[in-house]
């Protein structure tokens, strides 16, 4: 942990779950996704709908679900539904006003690899795929993406369009017959990104405490634009800050059971 | 009126080489021992169908018995990557599967028309995703009425589904509860479907009116394997093995570790071994 009293990854966490509201109904991927969402939902956001591709709607986990469809998520919801009306009548149905995304490769406008790194035939590293995420960025209403910051991680040409993000910038989304808003922001460890309003392309309007602009330089692949006025995220308040370190002690001590009888 | 068979001889019954086969369970309710049985018997060139093909799969694939993948997230939910399948995509150990890659939302809808009797599934997806390049199933249909470009997909239709499921009652009618994922339509798709469960009551009188049964006549052969889901879950019996699921990781990175884990685990032990290791996940009542 940094002198800060907060570490860059638990900055990102809560930059993330500022960004929803009570009133979201959010889609929420795994990992750095759903603590968030459950942060926000513990915290600022109890209202809020939290949906997992599992068919869990309204759920309300007290750990951090390993996988999308741990059973707590299930005894939690307000109601289950089957994988197909999950994907049809929920998310293609435009009842979603959030999906809320992690990515193994992004650009600059948002479009996300998760599938392969090289060529799709032959590739050096076989990733799990898109799952539910090609349809999340398209249905939803619109995209919030969160990730670490790194060159391999952020880079200027994606190996593999998994998720279509803003494409090559500008009104891609609407050539494609897309209509909805699509990646809105980017929540790293070091920064908070909006796209550029005509071009697209993400842009850093906030810096987290103690991050410098060469700092998200050295972890970023493509040529970083920064916001004219450039701001710095709020830090973590000790309520945030309680909620979700508790909420990976709990997570911890959950996924460590064992199976085997003694 | 399905057969109450044991595991062994509803396997043996149902699958053959070279059979589609789907063995479905989105995290929950993973039919485990069912597919350690086919390894068991050693069944080839089979078509394998999921969306989330997850450990079973992996192993499966390890086993060199997998002529094709058709699959939505080849993933370990929430650990990472499934290192027997990417050995055999990226370096063919023990073989190189053909792969048909989809989204979960065409899986889902091509199961769903498959259990309509449709001969695709039409949906909105795939817009500006690279996978419609790589997939010549991916293709478009207009709508007729709005003429709107959609997405479509043949359908899937399984030789045969083996799924676990609760329960079953004495006339064979199987009850799946909580998160029901895709095992409704990837039986009713399915040509044949065999059902592994937790146990066998007399009757479902107290079963809420609009819960997911699936009639004893759509299905082929029923065993009763307790545990039959580890280290996935069954709602309402024992929890998810977290741990078994990242210990899979350290196993599966290795060819020599999968191979003696195989071993020791799948070829050599019994379907009644599941029971064991769900004993201290079961919640105490």
């Amino acid at each position: 942990m940094s002198d800060l009293g907060f570490t860059p990854d638990e900055m990102m966490t809560v930059a993330a779950a500022r960004a929803l509201g009570n009133e979201d109904v959010c889609f929420v991927g795994i990992g750095a996704p759903s603590a968030a969402c459950n942060v926000a939902r513990l915290t600022h956001a109890p209202d809020i709908t939290l949906i997992y591709e599992s068919g869990t709607i309204g759920t309300k986990p007290s750990v951090l679900p390993l996988s999308i469809g741990d059973g707590e998520l299930c005894e939690t919801a307000t109601t289950t539904v089957s994988v197909p009306e999950m994907f049809r009548y929920w998310l293609q149905g435009g009842r979603i006003t959030i999906g809320f995304l992690g990515a193994a490769q992004l650009d600059r406008f948002g479009n996300i690899n998760t599938t392969v790194i090289g060529d799709y035939e032959h590739p050096k590293t076989r990733l799990p795929g898109g799952g539910g995420a090609p349809e999340i960025a398209s249905s939803c209403g619109e995209i919030f993406i969160t990730m670490k910051q790194s060159k391999r991680g952020l880079v200027e040409k994606i190996d593999f369009f998994t998720s279509f993000g803003h494409g090559t910038g500008g009104d891609d989304r609407e050539k494609l017959g897309i209509t909805t808003k699509g990646p809105t922001l980017l929540i790293t460890d070091l920064a908070i990104w909006k796209p550029d309003p005509v071009t697209k392309e993400f842009t850093v309007v906030s810096l987290h405490k103690g991050v410098t602009r060469d700092q998200v330089q050295e972890t970023c692949g493509w040529t970083v634009k920064f916001a004219d006025t450039l701001e710095e995220t709020p830090e973590p308040t000790e309520e945030e800050l309680k909620t979700l370190r508790d909420l990976k002690a709990r997570t911890a001590a959950a996924h460590g059971q064992t199976g085997e009888a003694a | 009126m399905p057969a109450f068979l044991s595991l062994s001889e509803a396997v043996r019954d149902n699958l053959h080489d070279g059979d589609t086969v789907a063995f479905e369970g989105f995290t929950h309710l993973i039919p485990h021992a069912a597919a350690h049985e086919a390894i068991r018997q050693g069944f080839k060139d089979l078509t394998l169908v999921r969306m989330t093909p997850d450990l079973v799969y992996d192993q499966m694939v390890g086993m060199g018995m997998a002529k094709k993948l058709i699959f939505s997230y080849a993933g370990n939910p929430g650990v990472g990557l499934l290192r027997r399948v990417r050995d055999a995509i990226e370096n063919g150990w023990p073989n190189r599967p053909e792969i048909e890659e989809h989204s979960h939302a065409a899986m889902a809808n091509a199961y769903e028309a498959g259990a309509s009797g449709l001969p695709l599934a039409v949906f909105r997806g795939y817009k500006g995703a690279d996978l419609a390049k790589v997939n010549p199933n991916i293709r478009s249909i207009t709508c007729p009425f709005t003429g709107e470009e959609l997405a479509a997909i043949p359908s899937v239709r399984p030789d045969v589904t083996f799924v676990h499921a609760q329960k079953a009652n004495k006339a064979g009618d199987v009850l799946v509860e909580g998160i029901i994922g895709i095992q409704k339509e990837a039986v009713l798709a399915a040509r044949r479907a065999v059902v592994t469960v937790e146990e066998i009551v007399d009757d479902f009188s107290d079963v809420h009116p609009n819960a997911c049964v699936l009639p004893h006549w759509t299905i082929k052969a029923i065993a009763v394997v307790p545990g039959g889901a580890h280290p996935s879950y069954a709602h309402g019996y024992y929890d998810r093995d977290n741990a078994s699921y990242l210990a899979w990781d350290k196993i599966a990175a290795d060819r020599d570790a999968f191979r003696a884990w195989m071993e020791e685990n799948v070829l050599n032990a019994t379907p009644e071994t599941f029971a064991t290791r769900v004993a201290n996940l079961r919640k105490a009542s």
